[in-house]
């Protein structure tokens, strides 16, 4: 008799239960760090091509009379436009109009631009995860660059040793250096987010002057520059002369699982990211919390040091006070558009890496300033520290509602 | 004033917190919400005190509904609050704090400091409350604090007033003075809806009881009822409120401390020249208002504070000097009294807690590398053994309820094997169900013939859980009395207030709290509760240690 009752009732669920996980996995997928990412970069570019098109000596001679003939005006800003583009991709990614082999080389030069990125940017994702915003990896990078130069150069050694000395030589010395912030701050409290600026500026002056003296400046030269470094310490390169794509990719490559290990698998990652998700719990747990923030320090300073080091042995074989760039500024942003992780952090090296390629090609070709990528990569970051705004601006969102995507709740 | 809420709703996403209640508030009654944490107590007064908006129902006012679009709104139309936490800003004055969003202007656009002074003087007097208008809000104890906030929104015209879970943090004193304050308001006509979980002081003092379960009003109840009706109206299912254990069974006194002093950074002594034992196989439990170097004191025998002078001998070894690693690895276990600031790790997974205290151990890790496999069947067997409701024990902790965290906590630390149990406040913020499983794991713990020392603020706890009870004031143990029937609530209150125990014994034979006399009606009435033991209902005024009869007696 209850045969009928009971039929309808589990069948209920069932029916329900799918439309309800479409709903909320469209939910999830939308709401995720990855989406966000993806579409702070669509919209960087969009913002950025407006620019191009008002920095385009024919868009604004079209503009004036833009109502009389619209069609020359969107046409004049779809060329500026494409050609900027395009010629980026060429510079970074594929140029068909190289010949043969040379079509890949701007993947590669994309490579080799990353590799100084991901060492520090996964120094710095450490430091994040473990709460300590260390802004020193410029410093760390210039420091452990001298010391893997100096190596280079001065120190006479059978080929294959001399890479491995060079690279070990700039790990401790860029270690060091981050690791006066975490000894500081174990000690004293000192925040490290001021020792280490302060860091970066004594860093900076200290090459400086070894520059100008007989430590670190080429005898016989006046520039502030070193002898280049020996061939037995020059970065085998990968792909032969063609292309200067090193060794040192497969490294970073190996560093980032090397961080995954460390950071999802030992043990003292677990306390690297038990201190910094709640302190307070990692002290009553018994973890010695000032001893891993001078751990966490000498890692971070270590790999950025190591990037460094790549810059030198892999790509400029000398050592100048320039040779380092923007490369520890560059690298907080590659770990925070990374998220911190490993992966996010070789993507996000990729993607600077190839504005950094691709732009050189993009002013010649296109005449579109080379600053364009810097707009570029600052719109991200804003982007990406305001989620809620890249909701808001986003298409891909407000397409997803009426499939019952709720703008809303992703704040929760 | 009459004030109805009719069919109040609250939605937070798929979470119905407030699922058409309705309730009548009368003039000059003392009514009182009852409920679990998380009932949705709080979530229906910040409604009504227009923090939030209901999603259906409404608000009636004498007999015209309203709407609130803020606490103004509210307050202006007479509802005034009282919230858990205090909203007082301490670097001011007790008059400045009153007048606070409506200050009173003088000429030239100055604050008219002198009307509002007036104002606080004249509430002041009008109830007794004894409050100096000029003090420093921070100066002042906790439960002065309270009348401040009465008096804020008493000078607003209040006719009903909402007391948030007001006894939570007043000595059981205080709590009495507060009972009495609540009294005197109801004879001038102000209603006061009193929100609480705790029985005892509903049944003392209110004249309607509803009960709130998982949203809705599951019932109203009376004063007269036990409190063993009360408890399970609130819960849904009889519970039994005492811990069943059986006589402790003591064996050696194997932590010991000695002449204890613990400073704090201004070099004051926090914790003052304390020495006790705790046995194998007892419960000492550590009571005292909060405040009082209790704090300290566990966090000195943790290692995260160093003695400035004294031992802690642990089977004979002197914890004083080691780290907090070493004091796990000898055997402590330790759960601290705010789970979620110093005992969990909100964005961790459920089994990477278990393991926090332990993630370097053999069983878990191997050359540096910690084994996910290991931590998650861990993980299981914990979630099984403590009956820890969590849909994966991969998602973050932070995803469990209260209860379930500190059973995290509970499951962690008892998992390795102890030497001592150090529990401070272990029960704080639970509810009922989730308080008496962790009674039961402490006292098996204790029944293995571990050392237990629990830290409790709450009287009920400490009388359910201690075989003896020491009570701290101002970082000295002022007395120690044994546990169970011997130990008389009104006592253990004097002496949490300062009343070294000799003389608190005399004053207590002398002196009946209103809880203590409410107990006695209820008990009076209800004879399913009342004590066997104690055969004269009323007790000699003579007699110097006369225990109060009450249901409490028989934890």
């Amino acid at each position: 008799m209850t045969t009928t009752a009971q039929a309808p009732a589990p069948a209920e669920p069932q029916a329900t239960k799918p439309a309800r996980e479409r709903g909320s996995y469209l939910q999830q997928v939308l709401d995720s760090s990855a989406t966000t990412i993806v579409v702070a970069i669509v919209i960087a570019l969009v913002l950025a091509s407006l620019l191009v098109v008002a920095a385009d000596p024919d868009a604004q001679k079209a503009l004036v009379y833009v109502f009389a003939r619209p069609s020359d005006f969107f046409g004049a800003a779809w060329d500026a436009v494409y050609s900027t583009y395009s010629a980026l991709f060429r510079g970074a990614i594929f140029d068909p109009q190289a010949s043969g082999a040379r079509q890949i080389r701007p993947i590669t030069e994309t490579m080799v631009s990353s590799v100084p990125l991901i060492f520090a940017g996964l120094g710095l994702g450490i430091g994040f995860r473990s709460g300590l915003f260390n802004i020193g990896a410029q410093g760390q990078v210039l420091i452990g660059a001298a010391a893997g130069a100096w190596v280079g150069f001065a120190v006479p050694m059978p080929a294959g040793l001399h890479v491995i000395v060079v690279c070990v030589a700039a790990a401790v010395a860029g270690g060091i250096w981050a690791g006066i912030a975490g000894f500081l701050k174990a000690r004293t409290g000192a925040s490290e987010v001021i020792v280490t600026i302060m860091l970066n500026s004594i860093a900076a002056y200290l090459v400086a002057y070894l520059l100008t003296t007989s430590v670190l400046r080429q005898p016989g030269s006046t520039r502030p520059i070193t002898p280049p470094v020996k061939d037995t310490a020059v970065m085998p390169l990968l792909l032969g002369d063609q292309f200067r794509l090193h060794l040192g990719f497969l490294l970073a490559i190996l560093a980032a699982v090397g961080v995954w290990w460390l950071m999802e698998r030992s043990t003292i990652g677990f306390r690297f990211r038990a201190v910094g998700a709640n302190q307070d719990a990692a002290r009553t747990a018994g973890i010695k919390v000032t001893t891993v923030y001078v751990l966490v320090m000498l890692v971070a300073g270590g790999l950025a040091g190591l990037g460094g080091a790549m810059q030198i042995i892999g790509t400029d074989k000398t050592f100048q006070a320039s040779s380092a760039g923007s490369i520890g500024f560059d690298a907080i942003t590659v770990a925070l558009l990374g998220r911190s992780r490993p992966l996010g952090t070789v993507l996000a090296a990729l993607l600077f890496g190839a504005l950094r390629a691709g732009s050189p090609l993009m002013q010649t070709a296109a005449g579109t300033p080379i600053d364009l990528v810097l707009v570029i990569q600052a719109v991200i970051v804003l982007l990406i520290a305001a989620p809620p705004l890249v909701r808001e601006l986003s298409l891909v969102h407000w397409a997803a509602v009426p499939f019952g995507y709720d703008r809303k709740k992703a704040a929760a | 004033m009459r004030l109805e809420l009719q069919g109040i709703t609250k939605r937070f996403g798929s979470l119905v917190a407030n699922d058409g209640i309705d309730l009548t508030f009368e003039p000059g009654e003392i009514h009182a919400l009852l409920g679990e944490n998380g009932a949705g107590k709080s979530t229906l007064m910040n409604v009504l005190y227009g923090l939030y908006q209901p999603d259906g129902g409404q608000i009636v006012v004498d007999g015209t509904a309203r709407t609130f679009a803020g606490p103004g709104e509210a307050m202006a139309a007479g509802i005034g609050m009282v919230h858990q936490h205090f909203m007082l800003i301490p670097v001011f004055t007790v008059a400045e704090n009153v007048v606070l969003g409506h200050e009173p202007v003088a000429g030239g656009g100055l604050i008219d400091l002198a009307q509002a002074r007036r104002r606080v003087k004249e509430i002041s007097d009008r109830f007794g409350f004894d409050v100096d208008p000029d003090a420093l809000v921070e100066d002042l104890p906790v439960g002065v604090q309270q009348r401040v906030e009465i008096i804020k929104a008493l000078s607003r015209d209040a006719e009903v007033l909402i007391l948030d879970e007001p006894t939570a943090v007043l000595t059981p004193q205080e709590t009495d003075e507060l009972i009495g304050i609540m009294r005197q308001l109801k004879e001038a006509g102000t209603s006061v809806v009193f929100i609480t979980h705790k029985l005892r002081e509903v049944r003392a003092v209110a004249d309607t009881i509803s009960v709130i379960r998982r949203g809705k009003v599951v019932g109203t109840a009376s004063p007269q009822d036990s409190e063993v009706e009360l408890a399970s109206l609130m819960v849904g299912r009889s519970v039994t409120l005492a811990v069943e254990k059986a006589p402790a069974e003591p064996g050696d006194a194997t932590f010991q401390v000695r002449d204890l002093t613990v400073l704090d950074a201004r070099g004051v002594a926090v914790v003052d020249d304390v020495s006790f034992d705790v046995r194998r196989g007892e419960i000492l439990a550590i009571a005292g208002v909060q405040g009082n170097g209790q704090t300290e004191l566990t966090e000195t025998i943790l290692g995260l504070r160093s003695p400035s002078a004294g031992h802690l001998l642990l089977d004979g070894t002197d914890l004083g000097p080691l780290t907090v690693g070493e004091v796990i690895e000898a055997g402590v276990g330790f759960v601290p009294e705010d789970r979620t600031t110093d005992g969990l790790i909100a964005s961790f997974s459920i089994a990477e807690n278990l393991v926090l205290d332990m993630h370097t151990s053999p069983q878990f890790a191997r050359a540096g590398s910690l084994s996910p496999a290991k931590v998650a069947a861990n993980a299981a067997t914990r979630v099984q053994e403590f009956d820890i409701r969590a849909g994966s024990v991969q998602d973050p902790v932070s995803t469990l309820s209260g209860g379930n965290q500190q059973k995290v906590v509970l499951a962690r630390e008892m998992s390795r094997p102890l030497r001592l149990l150090v529990a401070s406040q272990p029960t704080r913020g639970l509810d009922v169900g989730s308080i008496e499983f962790v009674h039961k794991r402490i006292v098996a713990e204790r029944d293995g013939g571990t050392p237990v020392i629990i830290v409790s603020t709450e009287l009920d706890e400490v009388l359910a859980l201690a075989d003896r009870i020491a009570v701290m004031y101002r970082g000295t143990i002022i007395g120690t009395v044994d546990g169970g029937h011997a130990a008389d609530r009104d006592v253990l209150g004097l002496m949490m207030a300062g009343v070294p125990l000799e003389q608190a014994r005399e004053q207590a034979a002398g002196h009946h709290t209103a809880l203590a006399e409410a107990d006695e009606v209820a008990a009076g009435a209800d004879p399913l509760v009342a004590p066997v033991q104690d055969a004269p209902v009323a007790p000699a005024p003579a007699a110097p240690v006369t225990p109060t009869p009450s249901t409490e007696e028989e934890r």
